[in-house]
């Protein structure tokens, strides 16, 4: 690859809480024009990772530069080329939609025309020009998750943090933000991206971090994660003991995974091993599908349940 | 090896950085309040004609005079100094708090070129200029009332900002430190109330022990603020303690700069610690 421009660059970045380590002496960098995903259970460290890059929250050491700029010191340069869609709705509920953003337009310094031809442009992409005038009570969850992605483009960006930027949209709504995140990539911009969707990391990211427990325990490409660690193909089939001899025999090395009354059979076996032995062995409500990046997810971070 | 822990030490008190950037928070505030101009308009119009119908001339009627003065003239200004205390704050407990806590204003402030500091003396500034908009409405009343008897009263307004200024701040303290919005009951009844009576308002301090003076010179804000609208507003000076009227309120400005300037300041980084941890 070209040398690339570094455009966010994290060293030794940590942040502890009292005694609790939410990130953990991480180290990564995000060249210009990327679209990286920050992949991990709750309470990875994935948010607060994100709020230290907008100098919401000091590190509490390591180094964190964006576009150059430190966090410990040069918070203004930071703040005005960054983008924030936080994960809470902070919409400002004593405005309505169209004065949330030239309310906050104002806070960049941008002019009150340039502000308002803006703030129109984001309500007509965004599919909100009905709802103007409308008070942001008075919007559904979706829309609200709009307009704070609207308002997070409103000083052109040169970095924008999405953190769960999809949560509780419908899937046209979806859709409409994957296509802006699209269009974002096309302008250079470089976008770091948080979801618990790992179909969205997918056709999104170019680059996917898996963070758990504060440190990164993966990183790369989408498809090179699922190729090397849950290779191309997944047999599900009932859970059978009395089939577990044949099954082991017949995959000698691949993974073998109960969940309930299923079994996942991974191997790094080329395409086509699982319908080969289905010819031989026919069997009923047994499925081939391709390997996702949410079997690499739960096989890295486990399938216990976490608590915020 | 370890990297040096740039927080380790508790963050220690800073003057803050401020810029131009105070104004668009205090732009935002005036915003919401000019939309429900109303609502924020009658109780403040209301409330000192109450005051001045219940105490002046009702009570007032079995009063003689005050100091040489009729009773509504006596408590006409401290009505004025009661409304610069009232407007900054609960603008910066309640008001705030609902603006941090619940509706997480602050948090989208921080995420644009502006600071925490400069959000928080934004609100310190939007509730000194509440303190004017109620003083001066208040004014407005006892002026219609007839109860003005000084040229010098229009500097009230000017005066009511720093006075709001000094309460804002010492209400941002508590704001800083309230974990959950009934907290400031706690200030309401214990500080405010106190001060509502027992800073030469309804009464004169001097009809109080030496001690009684003493204290509410020391710890009670309201008292400067009321020495000086009631020299202002009806040229009239309590002699408190015996002090001769020029350095009582020599006494009464000097101690509200000195408190609004150390009350800004420790508000000021109280709020930031409290926001970013």
């Amino acid at each position: 690859m070209c040398s690339q421009e570094v455009l966010i660059e994290a060293k030794q970045l940590t942040k502890k809480f009292d005694d609790f380590t939410a990130v953990d002496h991480i180290d990564f960098k995000v060249n210009k024009g990327e679209c990286v995903g920050f992949l991990g259970p709750n309470g990875a460290g994935k948010t607060t990772t994100v709020r230290m890059m907008y100098c919401f929250l000091p590190p509490t050491s390591g180094e964190l530069k964006l576009a150059g700029f430190s966090v410990n010191t040069q918070c203004r340069e930071i703040k005005s080329i960054v983008g924030v869609a936080p994960q809470e709705d902070n919409l400002d509920p004593d405005f309505t939609a169209i004065k949330n953003l030239t309310v906050y337009a104002r806070y960049f310094d941008i002019p009150k025309d340039e502000a308002l031809k803006r703030a129109n442009e984001q309500l007509k992409f965004f599919q909100l020009e009905e709802k103007r005038e409308v008070p942001i009570a008075a919007l559904s969850t979706g829309m609200k998750r709009r307009l704070i992605f609207a308002r997070a483009l409103l000083n052109q960006p040169q970095i924008l943090l999405l953190d769960e930027p999809t949560t509780g949209l419908d899937p046209q709504a979806r859709h409409l933000a994957w296509d802006e995140v699209r269009n974002l990539k096309k302008k250079q911009v470089t976008i770091i991206l948080t979801t618990h969707y790992m179909d969205e990391a997918a056709v999104l990211c170019d680059r996917i971090l898996i963070i758990d427990r504060g440190k990164i325990i993966e990183e790369g490409k989408p498809a090179e994660l699922v190729k090397k660690h849950v290779g191309e193909e997944v047999l599900e089939l009932d859970y059978d003991e009395k089939l577990l001899p044949t099954l082991k025999e017949a995959f000698p090395g691949a993974d073998f995974e109960r969940l309930g009354d299923r079994l996942q059979i991974f191997t790094d076996k080329p395409h086509g091993v699982f319908e080969g032995f289905l010819k031989d062995h026919p069997m009923q409500n047994v499925t081939i599908r391709t390997a996702n990046l949410e079997d690499v997810f739960l096989k890295l971070t486990g399938r216990g349940l976490r608590e915020e | 090896m370890s990297s040096p822990n740039l927080r380790k030490s508790p963050a220690h008190f800073t003057m803050p950085k401020l810029t131009y950037r105070v104004w668009k928070v205090w732009q935002r505030n005036f915003d919401v309040f000019r939309k429900t101009i109303k609502v924020n308009f009658l109780p403040s119009l209301l409330e000192p004609i109450l005051y001045l119908v219940a105490f002046g001339f009702g009570l007032g009627g079995f009063i003689p005079s005050i100091q040489g003065q009729p009773y509504i003239d006596f408590i006409a200004p401290a009505l004025v100094a009661i409304a610069i205390m009232n407007g900054a704050f609960f603008e910066c407990t309640f008001a705030s708090f609902v603006r941090m806590y619940y509706q997480k204003t602050f948090d989208a402030i921080v995420a644009t070129p502006v600071s925490v500091e400069e959000v928080v003396t934004g609100e310190l500034l939007w509730g000194a200029t509440r303190s004017t908009i109620n003083a001066t409405i208040v004014l407005a009343v006892i002026a219609i009332f007839g109860l003005i008897k000084s040229p010098l009263f229009l500097l009230v307004v000017p005066f009511a900002f720093f006075g709001g200024l000094m309460f804002g701040s010492i209400a941002m303290c508590f704001t800083a430190i309230a974990p959950n919005i009934d907290f400031f009951n706690f200030p309401s009844f214990l500080f405010l109330t106190p001060m509502f009576f027992l800073s030469g308002t309804f009464f004169p301090l001097t009809s109080l022990p030496y001690a009684a003076q003493v204290a509410a010179m020391a710890v009670l804000p309201l008292t400067h603020v009321v020495n000086i609208t009631r020299a202002v507003v009806t040229t009239h000076v309590e002699p408190i303690l015996g002090l001769n009227p020029e350095i009582l309120l020599l006494i009464s400005l000097a101690w509200i700069i000195a408190v609004a300037v150390f009350f800004f300041i420790v508000s000021i980084n109280l709020m930031k610690k409290r926001l970013t941890g």
